[in-house]
């Protein structure tokens, strides 16, 4: 018996939902269905078999792996992402394609093996594959345009992941171990480090991959996209850079580019995008406060984000997969024939919105009590300023223009019966943690000493939002749709690095044509003397030797790298005959 | 929609301007009700009655028009990046 719990201990819940993501492909019809749902749910089980601590040990060269270490934290993080796994599966497991389920799944599978590893190097390594898996959920959406965001995903998220194993590699070096453990950004390794785990939060100045990427998914990857990378980098920050004062800054910046951009954006889901980056901000910013209050709010936010963020999500999607458009000004009035989906997108709305009676009422005044416990009045106010803005553009925004506003004509059915249940699911879940938080607050990582409805609070943030919607609805002549998309920093790369690029390509091109003539002359004066010395009998051997000729100067055209290693060899050569 | 009767109650005039109302006494009710409840003041100024409400209602306006200004430089068509590829033919957008 004690060996059957030892051996639990050991597992690593990821690997239950590598291995359903395997086998998602070949299962066929309810069986499929049944290894999308049930995996997720032992998923869920397995999370809580791991006990705290250093769990598994590997030696690795000179150090220590920890492929598996747990702590309340790291349980909180893995079992919202198994949840969700469970949920998103349940809503797309009918609609979408199976290579996209098996992505998500591997996907949240790398998001959980994050959560528990206890070394950098680990962490590394599932950071790369959730970089690989996420890849392939956008590019499920299967559109030119998807193909195109997704590449230019995958490019942020490799270049991100070399900043961030460049800084692994020197804060080992330095410290040398491999644990993870709290850092400072105070020498270039270190600053690698917050850089390539900032680069997944979507801070500036490369937010902007969130937005590009995910609103080009399909209805449902877009689901699954919402939860993981930008959590993950909450709990690596939580783990490696609690207390870092930049972060505050870093995420007052994230909150509001995330208000502005929404506020000017027309695609439904890319206006949720850039609320994903604007509430990661609350995150990251309490990150930065550091103290035990504000890691417990960025940790309970994370959770009830994840949550009502989904649920926007689907029901954003549900609208999408129905009626097949992607914009504000194309949609409208759908309330009539889409109220599960309408009900469901406000219950998300007033949850992100962080109303008294939801989840983000209980979760994102932690933040700022943290705050305004720290005497951090500019940023106590700058976050409720924020809050006002969240409900102004999320929280009204978004519903207004989908379900009510002008009478599109369109007539949709309401959500098909499993995307109603995982909608459903989540919006209970953001009532639940609003209505009765305490389950999830013995769950965060520090002791909570917190009261969330005190009338006086409750009150200031009636206020706040009331006014804010009062706002919208003055405002909303200002606020006309249009069809247009937003200059971002992603300029600099879609548009500036492109046609630099190009420009640099075509003049490699000329450079490498030169470069071939020169070193076919260069050959051709030294082919005689190595003949004579490599092949001293030159009996029929013309033909071999000038077909493999052929052969080298067809592979240098192959790029640039290639002809570097022509270089040296040439160049090796040479050295080799004086 | 030819008769405004014929639209779902939700959206004809009549229930509009009720909403409008009820929406307009709410908010009345939640600076009214700070009288009762007290403040959650942490910094002196937060405290003050009703400056729940017009902090919220003034940092809107601030980002609507902050947003409304950025506008101008960063609004561009909605094929801005996408039309060197519906031009150029040698993608299948």
């Amino acid at each position: 018996m004690r060996e059957a719990r030892t051996m639990i201990e050991w597992l690593q819940p990821a690997f239950i939902l590598f291995l359903a993501a395997l086998l998602v492909g070949p299962a066929r019809g309810h069986l499929r269905s049944a290894v999308i749902l049930v995996a997720p749910l032992l998923t869920l089980w397995a999370i809580w078999q791991v006990p705290d601590g250093a769990v598994v040990t590997l030696p690795f060269l000179d150090y220590q792996l920890t492929p598996l270490a747990g702590s309340p934290l790291r349980r909180l993080f893995a079992t919202i992402f198994a949840l969700m796994a469970f949920t998103g599966g349940l809503f797309a497991f009918r609609q979408a394609r199976w290579q996209e389920l098996a992505a998500a799944h591997a996907y949240a599978a790398g998001a959980i093996g994050c959560s528990f590893a206890g070394d950098l190097v680990t962490l590394f390594i599932y950071w790369e594959i959730m970089a690989l898996f996420s890849t392939l959920v956008v590019l499920c959406g299967g559109t030119p345009a998807a193909r195109r965001a997704g590449f230019r995903y995958a490019v942020m998220h490799l270049v991100g992941g070399v900043v961030l194993m460049v800084g692994i590699v020197g804060v080992i070096q330095q410290t040398g171990t491999l644990a993870v453990q709290p850092l400072r950004a105070v020498d270039p390794a270190t600053w690698m480090v917050l850089i390539g785990l900032l680069v997944n939060a979507a801070a500036p100045p490369v937010s902007a991959w969130l937005a590009d990427a995910y609103p080009e998914a399909s209805p449902t990857g877009s689901v699954f996209l919402s939860a993981f990378t930008t959590k993950t980098a909450v709990l690596a920050l939580i783990l490696l850079f609690p207390g870092e004062p930049v972060l505050i800054g870093v995420g007052l910046y994230m909150v509001m580019y995330g208000i502005i951009y929404a506020l000017l954006e027309n695609n439904v889901r890319r206006i949720l995008a850039y609320s994903i980056v604007n509430q990661v901000g609350f995150m990251v910013c309490a990150i930065g406060i550091g103290t035990e209050m504000a890691l417990n709010g960025a940790a309970a936010h994370a959770f009830a984000h994840i949550i009502y963020k989904a649920l926007l999500l689907m029901s954003a999607g549900t609208v999408v997969y129905r009626t097949g458009k992607n914009l504000c000004t194309e949609v409208g009035g759908l309330f009539r024939t889409m109220p599960l989906t309408a009900a469901c997108g406000i219950i998300g709305a007033l949850a992100i919105s962080g109303f008294p009676l939801t989840s983000g009422f209980t979760t994102k005044t932690m933040i700022s009590e943290a705050a305004a416990n720290e005497h951090l009045g500019l940023v106590y106010m700058l976050l409720a300023a924020a809050s006002a803005g969240v409900f102004l553009h999320a929280g009204i925004k978004f519903p207004w223009f989908v379900f009510f506003q002008k009478d599109s004509g369109l007539r949709p059915k309401d959500a098909p019966w499993n995307m109603g249940l995982a909608m459903v699911i989540f919006a209970a879940l953001c009532i639940l943690i609003g209505v009765y938080p305490q389950p999830l607050y013995d769950l965060l990582p520090y002791p909570v000493d917190y009261q969330a409805y005190k009338a006086a609070k409750v009150v200031y943030y009636l206020q706040l939002l009331l006014f804010s919607g009062l706002a919208f609805f003055l405002l909303l002549p200002l606020m006309r749709r249009t069809r247009t998309v937003s200059l971002d920093f992603d300029w600099l790369w879609r548009v500036v690095f492109a046609r630099a690029g190009a420009g640099g390509y075509a003049a490699l091109g000329a450079l490498r044509g030169g470069l071939e003539s020169a070193l076919r002359e260069l050959r051709a004066l030294l082919r005689r003397p190595a003949r004579a010395l490599l092949a001293p009998k030159p009996d029929g051997d013309d033909v071999a030797e000038s077909a493999r000729d052929g052969l080298i100067a067809r592979d240098w055209a192959i790029g640039a790298a290639a002809l570097w290693v022509a270089v040296l060899f040439i160049g090796y050569m040479v050295a080799y005959f004086l | 929609m030819t008769n405004p009767k014929d639209d779902h109650w939700l959206v004809r005039p009549d229930t509009i301007r009720l909403l409008w109302r009820v929406f307009i006494a709410i908010l009345l009710v939640a600076v009214a009700v700070q009288f009762l409840s007290g403040s959650d003041g942490h910094f002196g100024i937060d405290g003050w009655i009703g400056f729940g409400a017009v902090y919220g209602f003034l940092s809107c306006l601030a980002m609507v028009l902050v947003a409304k200004g950025l506008g101008a430089f960063l609004k561009r068509p909605d094929d801005h990046y996408t039309k060197d590829y519906d031009a150029g033919g040698a993608h299948d957008d």
